[in-house]
């Protein structure tokens, strides 16, 4: 073990951080996180695997168990359901940023990535980026299980690829969210517990599973205008029909309004994290 | 600032009421090493994590290269290394992956990227591991690898924070050759650590830092002149053989020896030589060891020296500690 080595010293080049020079740098450090993060998905599968198990469960569960009880008038129940189903794995999925960046607290990688001289919002935006792209695999996965018991769509197929587009929209703003909390709890198995108290009103006071009009009157205010109920109701616009202009634009002001707040939280807790 | 590689000014960091950094000073000269030496608790890792831009100081001037570490942290990020107290490497990873990610993360050319971490795998006994997953490599070569990492760039100035503790005799022996070559090849480093032996083969100047002060500095004989340098205990059949032996060995220790029951123990700057001495006088009294004990210093040593108490067990305060566990 001998450093035997006749590179010069000081490699690295002053970053140039004037205008456009400092964007490509943001860049590259970006996809550089990214693809560090995908190689992690490609090498534990299970990390995927086992994250789309919760959603075909679900899926099951309410088509075949619970949904006969549920009464959505005008609309089969597959197809009131796999909306919901969609936005519900993507907010699971969000999870995975925080077990991620908490993980890459714990060893100490928030650290190395911090004493780098790479961009302070690579980090960050490279791992919400592989989110972002398992979450195109999921999502996909889900439309094959969804076509599998019976869901169809019956609009175009542009509606259908702005359904998709606001899916994963949603899940890459939640990714933001819970971005924050990772690196706050610094520990994977925290991250997971202190995401339920949030996620159990998300995903189960909304309409994902069932019609808003069936929960209590003090409930339904906050059950209709919740994000993931505008986006599901939104979603169901685009693949059942029906006029979609007020829930598209109501479910993209959410997502664009939780990235705005939380995207510049999670950059401040990075700049400060220990 | 100065022609100094690292120049530290006054440094202070509070973490709520602990004060982890109270006023440190020091400077270090290109191509040398330094040791910053203490108990933990005693504020190294703040020390390190203010020097590499993690931390802001609450007070005083710290400079790398000349670049302020609060005002031009991106600057001093291009230029300095960093292998923290646990092995920062990603598991999912191969170590060479590993290595790839911070060339790009350092924006090295792609072609030098690749040559580069060979390089190191190679010269770090790593290259049969290179393309396993970080994660099957036992805890020397994670160590290996992680300061692999920190040598991808060939940053100027190197911080390793405890970069033997936990590894066996052979790995650290292994480790300090390295850190030779590194400083004859130019690096300028500076490491932290609780061996005063390490510090004492390795580092040029050495700063003994307790409680977030500096308690101590100069060069390893310089320190040790003051602290003695080899601890000798004998022990006798009983309490008035050793109150007497006390007498007779005062003139050979360089710092009034102690009585403890049917031992006397005293330092003395030069071992070997002095203990043959010593034993001579006291046969010649007739005063008979039962046993004899000789060691090197340990740090608990140099703290007794300098302020007269022993290391107190205790905590890091907590922010120094995240990661570590």
């Amino acid at each position: 073990m001998t450093a035997t080595t006749v590179t010069p010293i000081g490699l690295t080049p002053d970053l140039d951080l004037r205008g456009v020079r400092r964007l490509k740098t943001a860049v590259t450090d970006t996809f550089a996180v990214m693809a560090r993060n995908l190689i992690a998905y490609r090498r534990v599968p299970q990390l995927l695997v086992f994250s789309t198990i919760q959603p075909v469960v679900f899926v099951l569960l309410f088509r075949y168990v619970f949904g006969g009880a549920i009464s959505t008038p005008g609309v089969p129940y597959v197809d009131y359901l796999m909306p919901g189903i969609f936005a519900q794995t993507v907010a699971f999925g969000a999870l995975n940023t925080s077990i991620g960046l908490s993980t890459d607290m714990q060893a100490g990688l928030i650290e190395r990535f911090r004493s780098l001289p790479m961009a302070r919002s690579a980090v960050l935006a490279g791992r919400t980026l592989a989110d972002l792209v398992r979450n195109v695999f999921v999502v996909g996965l889900m439309f094959a299980v969804g076509f599998a018991v019976g869901w169809r769509v019956h609009t175009n197929v542009f509606a259908l690829a702005g359904a998709v587009l606001l899916v994963l929209l949603f899940g890459y703003a939640l990714s933001w969210v819970f971005a924050t909390v990772g690196l706050i709890v610094a520990d994977p198995e925290a991250a997971q517990a202190a995401a339920f108290p949030v996620m159990a009103p998300l995903v189960f006071a909304s309409s994902a599973f069932v019609p808003v009009s069936s929960m209590p009157d003090w409930l339904q205010p906050f059950a209709t205008y919740q994000p993931l109920s505008v986006v599901v109701d939104a979603v169901r616009d685009l693949t059942i029909g029906g006029p979609t202009a007020f829930d598209v634009t109501l479910a993209i002001l959410w997502c664009v309004g939780i990235l705005a707040v939380a995207a510049p939280i999670a950059v401040h807790r990075y700049r400060l994290a220990t | 600032m100065s022609d100094s590689a690292i120049a530290v000014d006054g440094v202070q960091k509070r973490f709520g009421d602990v004060v982890a950094l109270d006023g440190i000073s020091f400077e270090v000269p290109p191509a040398t090493v330094f040791g910053l030496l203490g108990p933990n608790g005693a504020g190294k890792t703040t020390a390190v994590r203010v020097l590499t831009t993690l931390l802001p100081p609450d007070g005083g001037r710290a400079s790398v290269l000349g670049l302020d570490v609060a005002r031009d942290p991106e600057k001093v990020r291009a230029r300095i290394g960093l292998a923290g107290q646990y092995a920062a490497v990603d598991g999912n990873l191969t170590g060479r992956e590993n290595l790839r990610m911070i060339g790009r993360l350092t924006h090295l050319p792609r072609r030098m990227v690749e040559d580069r971490a060979s390089e190191l795998l190679e010269g770090f006994d790593l290259a049969d591991a290179a393309d396993r997953p970080a994660r099957t490599y036992s805890g020397g070569m994670r160590r290996r690898l992680d300061l692999c990492a920190a040598l991808v760039h060939r940053p100027p100035v190197l911080f390793l924070d405890e970069p033997t503790t936990g590894l066996d005799l052979y790995s650290r022996k292994q480790l300090w050759a390295v850190i030779e070559d590194l400083v004859t090849e130019g690096t300028t480093l500076l490491l932290t650590t609780q061996y005063l032996e390490e510090a004492d083969r390795l580092a040029d100047d050495i700063v003994v830092i307790d409680h977030g002060d500096v308690i101590a500095q100069g060069g390893p004989a310089h320190l040790k002149s003051r602290i003695g340098g080899t601890v000798i205990d004998v022990g006798f059949t009983d309490p008035g053989e050793a109150r007497r032996a006390h007498s007779f060995v005062t003139k050979f220790a360089c710092r009034p020896p102690e009585v403890n029951g049917s031992e006397v123990r005293f330092e003395v700057a030069d071992g070997a030589r002095v203990l043959v001495d010593a034993l001579r006088t006291l046969d010649g009294e007739g005063l008979a060891p039962q046993t004899i004990a000789v060691r090197e210093p340990s740090l608990d040593d140099v703290f007794l020296a300098l302020t007269g108490r022993r290391v107190e067990p205790e905590e890091e305060p907590e922010e120094a500690t995240r990661g570590a566990a």
